[in-house]
């Protein structure tokens, strides 16, 4: 289980970086942390002739206040957002559901960018951008641009960006006032890939005894991160009960699709994600009550 | 550089505390690098996909899996392994004490993965629940012991480098 | 007071260079002009090999050779039958290169050796092999048709063996029984998956002319034979060492392809050659086991008393029966467990199938066996309303009944005859322990109260262990006092360098650090067999003990004679030989040894030995020039340990998720050497045997690819999934070795698969869920719940 040859480039700078890119195109890879890439190379799944490692290019590093949210550059370690009081403080559905991410071992190395990039639909992190409507922002030699987070996971492993893009930054947006969010998923063994997984977000009315608004996306039921949009549109005006939760779960079930593998059957999904869309939103909901916004 | 058309690539690291210059092809694991170039052999390599954590080593203090990192990216970085854990033959690291104590190891293959992911641990939580450890080994496999008693040798190191400090 | 070593938590001597990474495991080796192996696998479950080009491999760079069938010598004939046995009819070993065909997805097709393992990779992309695919067998039901494709045509049939064990008149037991109760029951394909993968390096030493090879083998004597006998070389001039091994567990012993090719390459190429399995190699040639299908049935009268049990079942042999078909003939006998069976039907067909041949898994066929029984024995207590508990002391053997026969020759060729045990006091314990009653009747209750889906199991089992044919073992007292200990049994974790050296430390009784004990090597031993069937501690444990007995005899002989006293006035303390009475008058082993022998040392200091005025030869008749015997221990047949586990697990009906709550195992193993290392024994084996309940499971498609072939698919339990356990000891001694020890490294791994069904089965009542598969999953429990529900 040896990777076969590829050349390796280590640039410093992000113009360095996108020149390589726009030169090597599909030729290329981009090293991040590797976790999930590495793997891949050793069983001589992917092959690219190149190899770019990004460790070395600063901008591509910090965490950062911005836009009622927080940015955070690509290549910062997912332990490093993991241990951000930031993080905590402004984005704590990222914080909850970051800890499901592997082992402690794959997120010192691990990153944010790698981990949206390479788009595994049962990745928790793209499944807690789309939760919390969060943006991408891609460069390129071209320029830069920003895509939803709604826009960017296509299908499986496969993303908005072109082949001489990059995942540059990654925004999470605030939860609103009166917001509570929760994470919850199901895996066969500790830091294993969820079965199912999903991330909430509910703000509730001004009296905080209906629903405002909710999202609610899952991961591991499809091709990419997914929201259901019925359920959410359900919740909206609905009383802080458990039969509202209760009619989410089955709304949830209705409206999803899951696929089967080996480790549970589409049934299995489709039921198991109702039953955490009802504890994610009771959890997040009351959350909300307490104010703790989390 | 290049021999035989093949690109090597000089890197400079330290090792255990010592420095270390060679010249390596990019696809070397580091696994391999710390293994068959510096000889240093308490790594261990149980399945080269990120699963198993035998060969967890510390990067810049750092637990990480060695056979997910190449050489060149160690770089300009500082790499710990096992051997670098005792400063001499009666002086074990408190970990290596309580593993022989509580009889947290068998064959001893997953054991150097497991006592340079509790060094980071236990330098971050100086005081863990028995939770807090199952959670932090959980990215290791025994096949051995069960766990058990290396939860209980991280908590009776725990408490010995509590003493210490 | 001689001091007690035997019985003692004594800390581990092979720590020290394990926890400071000085180990040495075969891949840690590395010779000067080393080349490297990588293996062509085959990609499909059945196909012909047309035709292989391996021309542009042979070009690339640092290729040194590239080997299809054609090319390897001696290595052109079959790999080994290992065991035979009169029922396997249609035994079927596979050629170590493939010739023309190949039967399972990873068979070796051709070898590449090259400068390094990431050359060698790059040059087996470079093999074209053409192709011809057959129709795969993977589902042995499907496969014992008679229109089933074949696995191997010229057999003619894909049943490898039919076994029929009958003890007493089944037919009519089950004619006047009160209740029969039937269950079909399966549990699935897995495999040992140490975390050390298997490796091998070889050399040939022009110097002494020597085929040197360290091998993960858990077997070095038997790798030794065989490659004298295929290479024609003098066993004395091929040098097997088993050095530190990364767990074994069943799966690394064999005589597996990799094992003669590697050492055939060294001979031919005059050149050191390494192969290491990767992971993803593992999981398709190193050995699995456990798919077996039971139609099982027990009769009983109104009380619960079995009056007989039949059950016919299929065994999943794989692509080959190189190690015969010991595991279902495991099964098959062991299948009543610590019960009277009167009237017993046992039948199997070992099947053939195009996938990873099967040899035993810790366990090796008892965890079927022992499902099958618990679920009976459950399925009565339930049918009949009564305690599970109760059921079974109902239908124990009674301590006054040993030795007790099953009635059926076991893997080893002997009766099935349980030696000693205390089945009714095992089970108490174990209730005790539990607090069984308060359990059933008050926190039980309590808890589903609170509406959680908590249940309790409990299992019994026996474990035949510590066969033969024989193991020996060498001890010799050094000049400097230091005791040397070698056996021909290597060691994968199971502390054997400490357990053996406190039996010997206890006969001498000399501190247990000056006894070292050299394993796995054969030029330091050359007979035995290996470290297998959990019978390191009874076998060689008891030739060491017999050798260490006979040195003590020597010792005490010698001092008699130089003191001029009675050997019978002597004692053995301290480290000394000496009069009772007056501890002056004595010796230490360091100064015996220098008095057995005539000859001066360099350097050795404090020689007990004045020059002796000549009496005739330095040796006298019937001396020999050292402290020094050689025992061998052959037992009679197997001696039985056997246990009880208990839990409480908690169901999540929503997702089928479970968690233990508690976790408890009495074990009986005979005297125990060293608790520690026994407790770690048990903790290991329940770790496994809950990976094979709830997550580990080896999945074939219909066409025969294996579809979790990773870490990442293959769920091996962390720290977070297994509980804590709590374990208790009793000792009943063997009455058939000078130890009165039994085995225990298969332990844990046998009652849990039955366990967790009692559990889930107790905490889903209101579901009237039945499980009848091992192991489960989430998903299998929510369907279980829905189906039923």
């Amino acid at each position: 289980m040896k990777p076969a040859r590829f050349v390796y480039h280590a640039p410093t700078t992000l113009d360095a970086t996108l020149q390589l890119l726009a030169e090597l195109n599909v030729d290329a890879k981009l090293l991040a942390g590797g976790q999930s890439l590495i793997p891949m190379l050793n069983m001589r799944l992917v092959r690219p002739g190149h190899l770019i490692d990004l460790q070395h290019v600063s901008e591509l590093a910090g965490i950062h206040e911005r836009d009622g949210g927080v940015a955070i550059g690509a290549m910062t370690r997912q332990r490093q957002v993991e241990r951000s009081p930031l993080v905590a403080e402004r984005i704590p559905l990222l914080a909850e559901a970051i800890r499901h991410v592997g082992h402690l071992p794959i997120r010192t190395r691990g990153t944010i960018g790698g981990s949206i990039a390479h788009a595994d639909p049962a990745a928790e992190l793209p499944g807690v951008l789309l939760a919390l409507d969060g943006t991408v922002r891609l460069a390129s030699a071209r320029g830069e641009r920003t895509v939803a987070a709604r826009d960017f996971f296509v299908d499986i492993l496969t993303t908005a960006a072109e082949p001489d893009e990059l995942v540059r930054e990654v925004w999470f947006p605030s939860l609103p006032p009166r917001s509570g969010s929760a994470w919850l998923e199901v895996a066969r063994r500790h830091g294993d890939y969820a079965l199912v997984g999903v991330g909430a977000v509910v703000t509730l009315a001004d009296d905080g005894q209906a629903v405002a608004a909710a999202r609610l996306c899952f991961i591991s039921v499809a091709g990419r991160p997914v929201q259901a949009t019925q359920a959410e549109a359900a919740l909206r005006g609905a009383p802080v009960t458990p039969a509202t939760w209760r009619e989410a779960g089955a709304l949830v079930r209705e409206e999803l699709d899951p696929p089967a593998d080996l480790h549970a059957s589409a049934h299995y999904r489709r039921h198991v994600a109702g039953v955490l869309a009802e504890r994610v939103l009771e959890l997040a909901a009351r959350r909300a009550q307490e104010g703790a916004g989390r | 550089m290049s021999t035989n058309g093949v690109e090597r690539k000089r890197i400079r690291l330290t090792v255990n505390g010592a420095p270390v210059e060679r010249d390596v092809e990019a696809r070397l694991l580091l696994s391999d690098f710390l293994r068959h170039e510096l000889g240093l052999t308490g790594t261990h390599v149980g399945c080269e996909h990120g699963v198993c954590g035998a060969c967890t080593v510390l990067v810049d203090g750092e637990p990480a899996r060695s056979c997910l990192m190449f050489a060149v990216q160690a770089d300009g970085h500082t790499v710990e392994t096992v051997e670098g854990l005792a400063t001499g033959d009666d002086a074990l690291h408190p970990l290596q004490r309580a593993f022989w104590e509580k009889h947290g190891l068998q064959c001893g293959y997953c054991t150097p993965g497991m006592l340079m992911v509790l060094k980071a641990f236990l330098a971050e939580n100086p005081n863990p629940t028995e939770g807090e450890v199952r959670e932090a080994i959980s990215g290791n496999l025994c096949r051995c012991t069960g766990y058990q008693n290396i939860v209980e040798a991280a908590l009776e190191a725990a408490r010995l480098m509590r003493q210490l400090s | 007071m001689p001091t007690r070593i035997f019985g003692e938590r004594i800390k581990r001597a092979e720590d020290p260079r394990l926890l400071t990474g000085r180990g040495r495991f075969v891949d840690d080796i590395d010779l000067p002009g080393q080349l490297h192996v990588a293996f062509l696998r085959s990609p499909h479950a059945h196909a012909r090999v047309r035709a292989i080009d391996a021309s542009a491999a042979r070009a690339m760079e640092g290729v040194v050779a590239v080997w299809t069938y054609t090319d390897i010598g001696p290595c052109q004939r079959r790999m080994p039958l290992l065991i035979p046995h009169p029922d396997l009819t249609h035994p079927y070993t596979r050629f170590a290169l493939a010739r023309d065909e190949v039967n399972h997805v990873g068979e070796p097709v051709a070898m590449v050796i090259a400068e390094s393992r990431y050359l060698a990779e790059d040059a087996l992309e470079a093999i074209a092999v053409d192709w011809e695919e057959l129709p795969p067998v993977v589902d042995i039901e499907a496969a014992v048709r008679p229109d089933a494709p074949l696995v191997h045509e010229e057999l003619g049939t894909n049943v490898a063996a039919h076994y029929v064990g009958i003890v007493g008149d089944p037919d009519r037991a089950f004619a006047s029984a009160a209740h029969v109760f039937r269950e079909r029951l399966v549990i699935e394909r897995s495999a040992s998956m140490p975390i050390e993968p298997r490796a091998i390096l070889a050399t040939w030493d022009d110097t002494d002319g020597v085929l040197r090879v360290w091998d993960t083998t858990q077997a070095p004597i038997v790798i030794r034979n065989a490659l004298a006998a295929l290479f024609g070389l003098a066993p004395t001039q091929v040098h097997v060492v088993a050095p530190d091994v990364g767990g074994g567990f069943g799966g690394k012993i064999m005589v597996y392809p990799e094992e003669v090719l590697v050492p055939y390459a060294a001979l031919a190429l005059r050149r050191p050659v390494k192969w290491t399995e990767d992971r993803f190699e593992h999981f398709v040639g190193t050995n699995h086991e456990r798919l077996q299908i039971h139609d099982a049935e027990i009769a009983v009268d109104s009380e619960g008393r079995i009056l007989g049990v039949r059950d016919r079942f299929l065994h999943d042999a794989g692509a080959y029966t190189p190690y015969g078909i010991i595991v279902p003939i495991i099964t098959a006998c062991q299948l009543p467990g610590p019960y009277k069976v009167p009237n017993y039907h046992v039948e199997f067909r070992a099947v053939y199938s195009n996938t990873v041949p099967v040899s035993p898994y810790r366990g090796a066929g008892r965890p079927h066996a022992c499902f099958v029984m618990e679920r009976l024995m459950d399925r009565v207590a339930d049918e009949l309303g009564l305690d599970r508990a109760e059921v079974r002391q109902r239908n124990f053997i009674q301590p006054d009944e040993f030795p007790y026969d099953v009635g059926l020759i076991f893997q080893d060729g002997a009766p099935t005859r349980y030696d000693s045990g205390n089945y009714p006091a095992m089970l108490d314990r174990l209730l005790q322990e539990m607090d069984y009653h308060r359990l059933v009747s008050e926190e039980l209750p309590r808890l589903r109260a609170e509406g959680r889906y908590v249940g309790l199991g409990i299992a019994c089992y026996v474990e035949g262990t510590g066969i033969g044919p024989y193991e020996g073992a060498h001890v010799r007292v050094e000049p400097t006092g230091h005791v040397y200990v070698a056996t021909g049994m290597p060691q994968q974790g199971q502390a054997h360098q400490t357990v053996l050296a406190q039996i010997v430390a206890e006969e001498l009784q000399v501190p247990v650090e000056t006894v070292h004990v050299i394993e796995g090597d054969t030029a330091h031993f050359e007979f035995g067999s290996g470290t297998y069937a959990s019978r390191s501690a009874v076998v060689a444990g008891s030739a060491v003990a017999l050798a260490a007995r006979s040195v003590r005899e020597q010792g005490l002989r010698l001092a008699a004679e130089e003191l001029e006293v009675d050997p019978a006035d002597l004692l053995v303390e301290d480290g000394r030989v000496f009069v009772r009475g007056t501890p002056e008058r004595g010796f230490t082993w360091a100064q015996l040894a220098q008095l057995a022998n005539p000859l001066r040392y360099a350097y050795a200091g404090d020689l007990a030995v004045r020059p002796r005025p000549w009496s005739g030869p330095a040796l006298p008749q019937g001396r020999q020039p050292a402290l020094e015997a050689t025992e061998y221990y052959s037992p009679p047949h197997a001696t039985w340990a056997s246990g009880a586990v208990g839990a409480v697990i908690e169901v999540d009906p929503a997702t089928g998720l479970l968690q233990f709550h508690r976790l408890w195992v009495v074990h009986d193993c005979g005297k125990v050497i060293n608790p520690m290392v026994v407790e770690g024994q048990i903790h290991g084996g329940i770790a496994q045997g809950i990976g094979g309940a709830f997550y580990e499971r080896l999945h074939y498609d219909e066409n025969g690819q294996l579809l979790n072939a990773s870490f990442m698919d293959f769920l091996i339990p962390t720290a977070m999934e297994i509980p804590r356990i709590e374990v208790a000891h009793l000792e009943t001694p063997s009455p058939l070795n000078p130890l009165g020890v039994k085995g225990v490294g298969e332990a844990g791994a046998i009652p849990l698969p039955a366990l967790v069904a009692a559990a889930v089965e107790d905490a889903l009542r209101p579901f009237q869920v039945h499980v009848t598969r091992m192991p489960l999953s989430p998903d299998e429990l929510l369907r279980l719940i829905h189906t039923e529900a």
